[in-house]
């Protein structure tokens, strides 16, 4: 089975939204609710400043406390190695946003918890992630960890890189060169 | 310095963490107290059944106000689902490492002891019903003319009064995510505030329905059922002596189990640390240390110090007192705990 992850340059990334505003429109995220977002770090003291643009999203973890919480089981590791939600089997009882370290989840106006899905739907055909798709700087790249050839393995392998919030054990699926 | 910015404002969630208002907290707390009065009437079946105080049999057994209690708790619960008509998905499924799983679960079960428990009680303090639904009489007495059964009945009662009393704590110290949760004190504290809520609450209940004979009219029946503090005989003095020197002594090891709580969040990691932080200032510490420690704990200990010793007249007020310290407890660790997070440790380089 494929170990589907995310590497993202923050080298290139100008924190533009196109990836925010793809995902909205893909998945018809509901107004005022976000699957992915951009975090901006800026560091030290003028003049001698350094800034990391970030675009986040779920990080699809390999122990994601999210799903281990989920009384229902509605919120699962998908056969893609996904993690979802399933609406008809969710409760909305927001224990999955609680145990989530990064905040990646929101309850849907219809009553649901909702998160990104790396878009699973366009992985099938083998295209990428609609914010990945629409990158103009071509700073992210999708694709799975476990196959040596993949561009994202050949990043990890010859880049620096990090992921969020490493020390809480979840795993993260999303890296960041820097 | 570090300045970050995030273009996320997702409700709920941003700035801060608020998904769980009074609901949960209500929920845990009466949890708690049902829970409590659990373990209170499996001491007492147990006693039954060896034999000892049959006088004041089932003086502090009130399975039907727990019951009632737990509708009330259930119905909190409910209120908090943002899904609330597929919550038929709990049971279709056992996931065994969701806490919340096991505790749907576990309450059914409770709910069944509940309703056990107070049927052996129902022809006495219910004699209306008693009269009318002879069955009623014999369900009673196949549990309370045996001793065997009834002792089951009390391991049952103390087994599952725990299951519950603990498993909220469990419930949100599996919260990786929010490390206020994140000391196994937790589910010890909730089960040691829902017991010294029920012995409040049994307390109470002695005084609000005096012990005579269980009046013979409809409604009144009723309303005694429903506490079953009450019988031909009414507790006797001893007993209730007994369940406040019990509740004392719940009240002090909450005592220690609070400082143990705060003492393990502050030996530990820097997420921690600041978690500790919330519960010293602000609202969360105005309730914490004057709402839980000083009115709710504190001082229904001295009160009811005095009490025991004839300084002062018994009165309803350590009781009240504990029975809303132990809502602010599950308040303030409810929502402290959303609002602490992991302190990223390359955030602070």
């Amino acid at each position: 089975m494929a170990r589907y992850g995310m590497v993202i340059d923050t080298r290139k990334c100008v924190g533009c939204m196109d990836c925010v505003v793809a995902c909205e429109t893909e998945n018809d995220v509901p107004i005022g609710f976000s699957r992915d977002w951009i975090t901006t770090e800026v560091r030290g003291e003028f003049p001698n400043l350094s800034m990391e643009i970030r675009s986040e999203r779920c990080n699809h973890c390999e122990n994601p406390p999210c799903v281990t919480c989920c009384p229902t089981g509605a919120s699962h590791v998908s056969d893609l190695g996904i993690v979802k939600v399933t609406a008809n089997r969710c409760i909305g009882c927001k224990a999955c946003i609680s145990a989530c370290p990064y905040g990646a989840r929101y309850v849907h106006p219809k009553g649901y918890v909702d998160k990104c899905t790396f878009c699973d739907h366009r992985i099938k055909d083998g295209k990428d992630p609609a914010c990945v798709s629409v990158c103009p700087t071509h700073c992210m790249h999708f694709g799975d960890l476990d196959d040596p050839k993949s561009t994202v393995a050949s990043l990890l392998r010859t880049r620096k890189w990090h992921t969020l919030l490493p020390e809480v054990g979840t795993r993260p699926r999303v890296f960041y060169l820097t | 310095m570090l300045e970050i910015t995030s273009t996320r404002s997702n409700p709920g969630i941003d700035p801060a963490l608020h998904v769980w208002g009074w609901e949960i907290p209500l929920y845990l707390f009466v949890g708690g107290l049902v829970a409590g009065m659990m373990v209170l009437a499996g001491v007492a079946m147990l006693r039954t059944a060896r034999g000892e105080d049959t006088k004041s049999f089932f003086s502090i057994q009130t399975p039907l106000l727990g019951f009632m209690l737990l509708n009330l708790g259930m119905l909190a619960l409910l209120l908090d689902l943002a899904h609330p008509l597929y919550v038929w998905a709990i049971y279709i499924t056992f996931q065994p490492l969701s806490p919340m799983s096991w505790g749907s679960w576990v309450l059914l079960i409770v709910y069944g002891l509940l309703l056990v428990s107070a049927l052996i009680r129902l022809p006495e303090s219910w004699p209306w019903l008693g009269v009318r639904v002879p069955l009623l009489q014999k369900a009673s007495d196949f549990f309370v003319k045996s001793p065997v059964r009834m002792r089951w009945l009390g391991m049952a009662n103390i087994a599952f009064g725990i299951a519950v009393g603990i498993y909220t704590g469990i419930l949100l110290n599996t919260m990786v995510a929010r490390p206020l949760w994140n000391s196994a004190v937790l589910p010890l504290l909730f089960l040691f505030s829902g017991l010294s809520a029920a012995a409040a609450a049994v307390h109470l209940a002695t005084v609000v329905f005096p012990g005579r004979p269980a009046p013979r009219s409809l409604i009144g029946g009723a309303l005694a059922a429903m506490t079953q503090p009450l019988g031909a005989e009414p507790p006797a003095k001893r007993t209730i002596d007994t369940v406040i020197r019990a509740d004392i002594a719940f009240l002090v090891i909450e005592l220690v189990l609070i400082a143990l709580l705060l003492l393990s969040l502050a030996t530990s990691t820097l997420s921690h640390i600041e978690a500790a932080r919330l519960l010293f200032s602000g609202s969360y510490g105005l309730v914490f240390w004057v709402g839980v420690v000083a009115i709710g704990i504190l001082t229904p200990i001295v009160l009811q110090a005095l009490e025991l010793s004839h300084r002062i007249p018994h009165t309803v007020v350590p009781a009240v007192l504990v029975l809303a310290g132990g809502f602010a407890l599950r308040w303030v660790l409810v929502n402290a705990g959303q609002a602490s997070e992991i302190v990223s440790a390359a955030a602070r380089l």
